[in-house]
């Protein structure tokens, strides 16, 4: 019984150092980071699912967190807005620094936090209401705009996320009855319309047809320009394409962090280059 | 995916579907499902000024506790019941002591209550409602699962569940006054033709009278029908498709594979919803009222008048005279309610089995 | 035995039980029908103006009505409604939002479970113990609080499920907006499944409508009219129960126009909660 257990222990701290060593040091390639994440831990009731992370996030670039399924990509991308929250047997310990505040402490006010760090989830998520108030749902919980702020407003957010010339004569109808691809966007907007800087996308197109995914991807080359976009993918051509940092994440830890042409072309590890070259995941 | 373990998918279908929501309402749930999500397109929203902060936590904080307490008036209710059932009924259960449930005796003129008789005619009725119900409910699901063409599956499943939505004093109307008359023509029939069967025969012997204990429980057997029937057909639709179709491979008739791969595969569920049906049969009143016969005696015959528990109830309480008939009839209803309690609880947990087995699948 | 007579036993058997399977099926519809048949040719006739009109006519006297009665169950349901679904509804959302698989939750829901197949008749007695004894008179406030009692586990179970089936990343999207737990509830999962809501609560309203058994002893019946919930008030099921049981014909006629009635009225309730869902499922 206790042999299987030694060796996979023996494995991961084999593998931690590598991984804080690299951590460690690539966080000197981001001059201006947006987020700075400190020995994170996170546990989901007594399983622990991040160990200790660190990594820098840069302003107005897209990062991507890769790695196979299970590798804690997503729950990483759950802290930043500490949407697990939601769940009393989720907790993470360790520092998030946004602005030049812990956003892990006690007193961390959910609501603004979340109006500056926005979040996009794997499928679709329309409100059941129509387009114009899916927007204007997440406005109306921090500003109170006149009726013609307000169609700006949505009307602004909607070309942002490239969907205004699609839906602009269906504002009224429900939201669910856009297609999955105008779905999606429809979310981007509504999570732009609340004005964040930080956008968390997870796995943003991996329910989407090759054109959504598409538009998905121009997009956030768009918005990289005003926002500080994090992407959790598992497609590793999707991050290749989209991202300026790529972090391969494995069993819960940070294996690998670079800029993304480095790390696809010359990767430093071998376990990073046996991932990207799909021989395992 | 970091997300809370509950049932989604099929497993949520199939832990939504096993529960104790009658059968029609659970059609209608089905009907509402997924697209729950995509019902509503009103657009006006009327909402206050929100500021982020202490008032957001205080408002969260509010809701929470007035569901919670809302959540935890249901246990309330149940301790509520039992405790004030035990207090009315502790006089009569006190001063009769076991002889309460053993007696067979109940003189209101005389003072002296038992609840044998009505036990016996609630347990009895019951009896003959499962023994009629289980074996119908079955073939009822084995037809909507996996004979019926598709478009009629449908209108047969809901025109069954209807049976549950008629109100059970229509069942006792109806019983009275166009059943028990014609039923009474064809006891002399049972009675030439079974009545001198060894063992048996004694129970359908007696005055082709049309009421009494073996007419109440084929009515109430009518009325578990629509239960049990929805519970196992359910339960059917839950078995692997390649499954049936492995059995099917190896040359079995429709009828082999309902009877070694479908019934074994769901026989939890298949008893959780014979449970289900008989927790109904046991608590069931009006329509068993309007045709038992009333009568406090424990008869030969099952074609004899009697009595159930609820029918007792019904009959007696608001006549009662005298603390000690009021305990005593309340007394009945706490047995009634105990035995209905540990019967569905029963119940409820083999479902619930069925639910975690599937959830787990999912 | 030559493989070919067991071959010919099997589908023998096959066909026989597979038969036996349709009779049962037969067996079930025949009932229905019977039943709406009866209601239909013995109640159709005693349907006429008076009987929304005037009110329960004394013994063995030709004419009358059962409006007190139709008035008295309107109340009654009505109450019981106003006082059941909100706190099955906040219950439920407890359960979904809250609760969860925590262990008070699933005994909550258990026992919720266990209330909602309770035998009606026990319900009565304990409102009765509870209310009627009380206030020394029955009363349709005792009426109305007894299909409370009814009506609270049908809600509550209806609306869990139709909470849970809400999709927790529909919960977090709102959250992950900065949007407070209670708004998120209010605003988006009430919204979700408001035709489901409403579905159960009609069907709630549809098993209490014909719920006799816990109004014998609480809400009793009454000759005139009435309009005063503390007192002891005419309603339709106990109406015809006890019109029924009477030896007088005018009264037995009555008690089939209400039973006829009042089971149009819970068909036509279902079908009202089967249009609802129609009408909100159009858009897929």
């Amino acid at each position: 019984m206790s042999q299987p257990d030694s060796a996979k222990t023996h494995a991961i701290s084999l593998q931690a150092p590598a991984v804080t060593k690299r951590a460690s040091s690539s966080k000197n390639i981001i001059e201006n980071p947006k987020l700075s994440i400190h020995e994170l831990n996170f546990y989901y009731g007594r399983y622990q699912a991040l160990h200790d992370i660190n990594m820098d996030i840069a302003e107005r670039q897209v990062t991507a967190f890769i790695g196979p399924s299970g590798c804690g990509k997503s729950t990483l991308l759950r802290t930043l807005n500490r949407i697990y929250g939601l769940y009393p047997d989720q907790r993470a310990t360790g520092v998030i620094m946004l602005d030049g505040r812990n956003i892990l402490d006690r007193d961390q006010d959910l609501n603004t936090l979340r109006a500056k760090i926005g979040m996009v989830f794997q499928k679709p998520t329309p409100f059941p209401m129509s387009v114009f108030e899916n927007i204007a749902f997440g406005v109306r919980l921090y500003e109170r705009l006149s009726r013609v702020k307000m169609q700006e407003r949505v009307e602004w957010a909607l070309r942002k996320a490239a969907l205004w010339e699609e839906v602009k004569d269906k504002l009224r109808q429900g939201g669910t009855r856009l297609s999955g691809g105008q779905q999606q966007r429809l979310c981007i907007a509504r999570a732009i319309a609340v004005k964040p800087e930080v956008l968390l996308l997870d796995e943003p197109a991996s329910a989407l047809d090759p054109l959504s995914t598409l538009k998905i991807e121009e997009l956030i080359a768009e918005l990289k320009a005003d926002y500080t976009i994090v992407i959790v993918t598992h497609n590793m051509q999707q991050a290749a394409r989209v991202s300026d940092y790529t972090a391969f994440m494995y069993l819960g830890s940070l294996v690998e962090y670079a800029d993304t042409s480095t790390l696809f072309t010359n990767p430093s590890l071998k376990q990073t280059e046996d991932y990207i070259t799909g021989r395992y995941g | 995916m970091p997300t809370l373990q509950r049932p989604t998918g099929k497993g949520l279908a199939a832990h939504r579907r096993l529960n104790f929501i009658p059968p029609l309402d659970q059609a209608l749930m089905r009907e509402v499902g997924t697209d729950a999500l995509n019902s509503i397109s009103t657009p006006t929203v009327t909402i206050g000024r929100i500021r982020p902060g202490r008032g957001t936590a205080i408002a969260d904080f509010l809701f929470r506790g007035i569901t919670r307490v809302a959540a935890l008036l249901v246990l309330a209710l149940m301790a509520g019941i039992l405790v004030v059932l035990f207090i009315q009924a502790w006089p009569a259960l006190h001063h009769f002591g076991w002889k309460f449930f053993t007696g067979t005796d109940w003189d209101p003129v005389n003072v002296v209550f038992s609840a044998m008789p009505s036990i016996y005619g609630t347990v009895v009725t019951s009896v003959i409602a499962m023994v009629i119900a289980v074996p119908v409910s079955f073939g009822i699901a084995l037809f909507i699962t996996q004979l019926a063409p598709a478009w009629l599956r449908r209108p047969v499943s809901t025109a069954i569940e209807l049976l549950a939505a008629i109100p059970s004093i229509i069942y006792g109307m109806w019983g009275l006054f166009v059943f028990a008359p014609l039923f009474s023509y064809i006891q002399p029939w049972i009675t030439d033709h079974i009545g001198d069967w060894p063992i048996i025969g004694g129970l359908f012997q007696g005055p082709p009278m049309g009421i009494g204990i073996f007419s109440a429980g084929l009515i109430l057997a009518i009325m578990v029908i629509p239960f049990i029937s929805s519970v196992m057909r359910d339960v059917f639709d839950l078995v692997p498709t390649v499954l049936k179709e492995s059995a099917y491979g190896v040359g079995c008739t429709t009828w082999e594979v309902v009877w070694h791969v479908v019934l074994p595969y769901t026989r939890i569920g298949v008893v959780g919803g014979i449970m289900l049906g008989l927790g109904r049969a046991l608590g069931e009143t009006m329509a068993v009222t309007f045709i038992i016969g009333n009568s406090h005696t424990i008869g030969e015959s099952l074609f004899m008048p009697g009595n159930t528990i609820s029918s007792t109830l019904a009959n007696e309480f608001t006549e009662a005279i005298g603390s000690m008939y009021t305990s005593s009839l309340i007394a009945l209803g706490l047995i009634l309610f105990f035995i209905t309690f540990v019967v569905l609880a029963f119940a409820k947990l083999l479902l619930l089995r069925i639910g975690a087995r599937e959830g787990s699948k999912g | 035995m030559p493989a070919s007579a067991i071959y010919l036993r099997r589908r023998l058997v096959n066909a026989f039980n597979l038969g036996i399977s349709v009779l049962a099926t037969v067996f079930g519809l025949f009932w229905l029908v019977w039943i709406m048949w009866t209601l239909v040719s013995r109640g159709v006739q005693w349907i006429n103006l008076a009987l929304f009109t005037q009110i329960t006519p004394p013994p063995a006297t030709p004419g009358g009505g059962i409006a007190n009665a139709i008035v008295g169950s309107l109340l009654i349901t009505l109450v019981g409604v106003v006082v059941g679904t909100p706190i099955g509804i906040l219950a439920a959302t407890w359960l979904a939002e809250f609760g969860r698989y925590s262990r008070i939750a699933t005994v909550i829901r258990f026992v919720n479970d266990i209330l909602l197949s309770a035998p009606s008749i026990v319900i009565g007695v304990f409102v009765y113990a509870v209310v009627v004894a009380r206030f020394g008179h029955f009363s349709g406030w005792s009426g109305g609080v007894a299909l409370a009692i009814i009506m609270l586990p049908v809600v509550l179970r209806t609306t869990e499920d139709m909470l849970t089936l809400v999709p927790d990343q529909i919960r977090e999207a709102a959250a992950a907006l900065g949007a407070p737990q209670w708004r998120v509830v209010i605003t988006i999962v009430y919204r979700a499944s408001l035709g489901g809501i409403l579905t159960g609560v009609m069907l709630g309203i549809a098993r209490i409508s014909g719920e006799t058994a816990p109004l014998l002893f609480t809400a009793l019946n009454n000759q005139f009219w009435n309009a005063n919930m503390g007192q002891a008030m005419a309603n339709l099921p106990v109406m015809i129960y006890q019109f029924a049981m009477s030896p007088y014909e005018n009264w037995q006629h009555l008690a089939w126009a209400g039973a006829l009635l009042i089971t149009l009225a819970i068909l036509v309730l279902n079908l009202i909660a089967r249009l609802v869902i129609r009408s909100n499922t159009f858009g897929t």
